[in-house]
């Protein structure tokens, strides 16, 4: 009993290190100064990231990618938003088959969705680029934003609003002081993990891409050849960024919690 | 399906669910999102259903293809393919396995142990979702070169003789299994994460006192409780695991002799053209993932779908 103590902290910390390995690899090689291909180590040089742009067409499929990105995550919020609001405060019909539909683009393979999109702009003679990828990606990212905020709206006292209404506020008032501020840190969780997918997103921007290049599309075109070490610079730079927003609402939600606690 | 922890909503504070309202608002808030849904989520299934049937007219380019009623796209596929299928899901189940076996004790650790540590719990939950936000091509390039033959660990391996001087990690069963498990331990372990963190381990105390040696405890209280966790990450994981045609890449963890169901409707759709083949090979796949999902279905409802 006592070894088992150890054992199983000892175990989680091993899986933990376990999923950094390969992250502290690709920043770490982020300054590598290689020259063609990225393979071996040869020292520490900034280059790479001083001069992020010299592989050629790095940035330009970055820049595709931020702006597919930012575009699906914005529409994709909006929807599953108003969607998880629905889901939890309304009785309707048709619940069941709302969240099958809802539940069925995560349970699909993303090959799948990627041929039956690129079939379908096919088929409707949709000449492929930025704007397929966008659509694509708004689809896929929805039902996360309605996994993550759901679990929020579930998680507001409804005798706040109650509070609010008792003293005449109108219904706008209701949920722009009130329900959309406790909704805030869900909805950022959900726009960050939509931002995420969308970013990363390969396969199903792959098939449906048509010339554009992305920067996971630059990434697996270039692995036939060598990775440039600017990639990994990008990679690593919205990595920094993005866990520094999730530590800041995860981490920051957490101190909150405790000052409430702590004040009540 | 359980990714809750990405909201970490506030976790052991009960709140009274709000009553359910009937209103017609509710389709003002739904509509737009099914709509998007019914227009490139439901109807790429159908235009891939069409163009599963389509066939080559007499002296077609690549590429050229009119609507039939062509069975034989089915039959010819599986005939070529059948191999490639079993080996993605047998790859597939594999990784599930693995991803479980390292994922269930590191949500336990997280949900259970870290519990009166709120801080560490939430920093342990960000190092669990950090794979999320770099590249997932970059992380798997990153395994090749880390296994890869002169590399570090093959090379502590061979002169530990744990592997024979000549053996090779990449391009094998191995590195795409290998490979399928790490990329999809977050997948397993958010859900096992959410379930777990709400066991309620008073339970097992009951079990403790009366005379439940730990095995059993873990075998008759734990398990059943966190089992939709289990199951909706054994999905989450397999699923994608089944479709992926990045690590069985030859230019990733894979080679020519580890290609899955993935790699071949990638290249029937985007080299080939072969379309009708691309679409009746994503058919049989997307057949056989919604079998398991009814089979979900039927046991647990829609309710704890999402």
């Amino acid at each position: 009993m006592k070894l088992g103590k150890y054992l199983l902290p000892l175990y989680g910390i091993l899986a933990l290190i376990y999923l950094m390995v390969p992250i502290v690899y690709t920043i770490a090689f982020s300054f590598n100064d290689s020259n063609r291909t990225n393979i071996i180590w040869n020292g520490f040089t900034l280059d790479n990231w001083l001069n992020v742009c010299d592989a050629q067409g790095v940035c330009e499929a970055f820049g595709n990618s931020i702006v597919i990105a930012v575009a699906s995550t914005v529409v994709a919020t909006v929807l599953g938003t108003a969607i998880s609001i629905a889901l939890v405060r309304y009785k309707f019909k048709g619940r069941a088959a709302t969240t099958l539909l809802l539940f069925m683009p995560m349970a699909t393979p993303e090959v799948v969705l990627g041929a039956g999109l690129a079939a379908q702009f096919l088929n409707a003679g949709v000449p492929k680029g930025m704007l397929t990828v966008i659509l694509a990606h708004i689809m896929f990212c929805i039902s996360f934003v309605v996994v993550t905020v759901r679990a929020r709206v579930a998680g507001i006292d409804p005798k706040l609003e109650e509070a609010g209404r008792d003293l005449y506020a109108k219904p706008s008032q209701v949920w722009w002081k009130i329900t959309f501020p406790l909704l805030l840190p869900g909805i950022v969780s959900a726009a960050l993990l939509a931002f995420a997918l969308s970013f990363d997103d390969f396969i199903i921007t792959n098939s449906n891409r048509g010339a554009v290049n992305t920067l996971p599309s630059f990434i697996y075109m270039a692995a036939a050849r060598g990775i440039p070490a600017e990639a990994n610079v990008l990679a690593s730079a919205v990595f920094i960024l993005a866990i520094l927003a999730v530590i800041i609402t995860q981490v920051g939600g957490e101190i909150n919690r405790r000052r409430l606690k702590a004040s009540a | 399906m359980s990714l809750t922890a990405f909201s970490h909503g506030p976790s052991g504070v009960a709140v009274e669910p709000a009553a359910q309202k009937k209103s017609r608002m509710v389709w003002f808030l739904l509509l737009p999102g099914l709509v998007y849904l019914g227009l490139f989520f439901i109807t790429p299934l159908i235009s891939l259903v069409i163009t599963a049937f389509k066939e080559a007219p007499p002296g077609a380019f690549i590429g050229e293809y009119v609507n039939a009623f062509r069975w034989e796209n089915y039959t010819e596929v599986l005939s070529l393919y059948g191999e490639h299928s079993v080996r993605s899901f047998l790859y597939a189940g594999a990784a599930t396995l693995i991803a479980l076996a390292i994922g269930y004790p590191l949500a336990y650790f997280i949900g259970v142990r870290l519990r009166p540590y709120p801080l560490w719990q939430s920093l342990a939950l960000v190092l669990v979702i950090a794979p999320f936000f770099i590249s997932f091509l970059l992380r798997t390039v990153a395994w090749k070169q880390l296994l890869a033959d002169e590399g570090f660990i093959v090379g502590t391996m061979k002169a530990w003789s744990i592997l024979p001087p000549d053996a090779h990690i990449t391009g094998t069963s191995i590195s795409v299994i290998f490979g399928l498990a790490y990329n999809f331990i977050p997948f397993m372990t958010l859900p096992l994460y959410s379930s777990i963190e709400r066991l309620d381990l008073r339970l097992l105390e009951a079990g403790k006192d009366l005379y439940a040696g730990p095995v059993t405890s873990f075998r008759k209280i734990t398990v059943p409780l966190t089992m939709p966790g289990i199951i909706s990450g054994t999905l989450l994981t397999f699923i994608p695991a089944a479709g992926d045609y990045v690590n069985a890449s030859a230019n990733f963890l894979g080679s020519t002799s580890t290609t899955m169901i993935g790699n071949v409707i990638e290249a029937n759709f985007l080299v080939l053209q072969n379309y009708p083949h691309a679409a009746s090979m994503s058919l049989i796949l997307m057949s056989a993932i919604l079998i398991l999902v009814s089979a979900y279905v039927f046991k647990s409802g829609t309710d704890d779908l999402l």
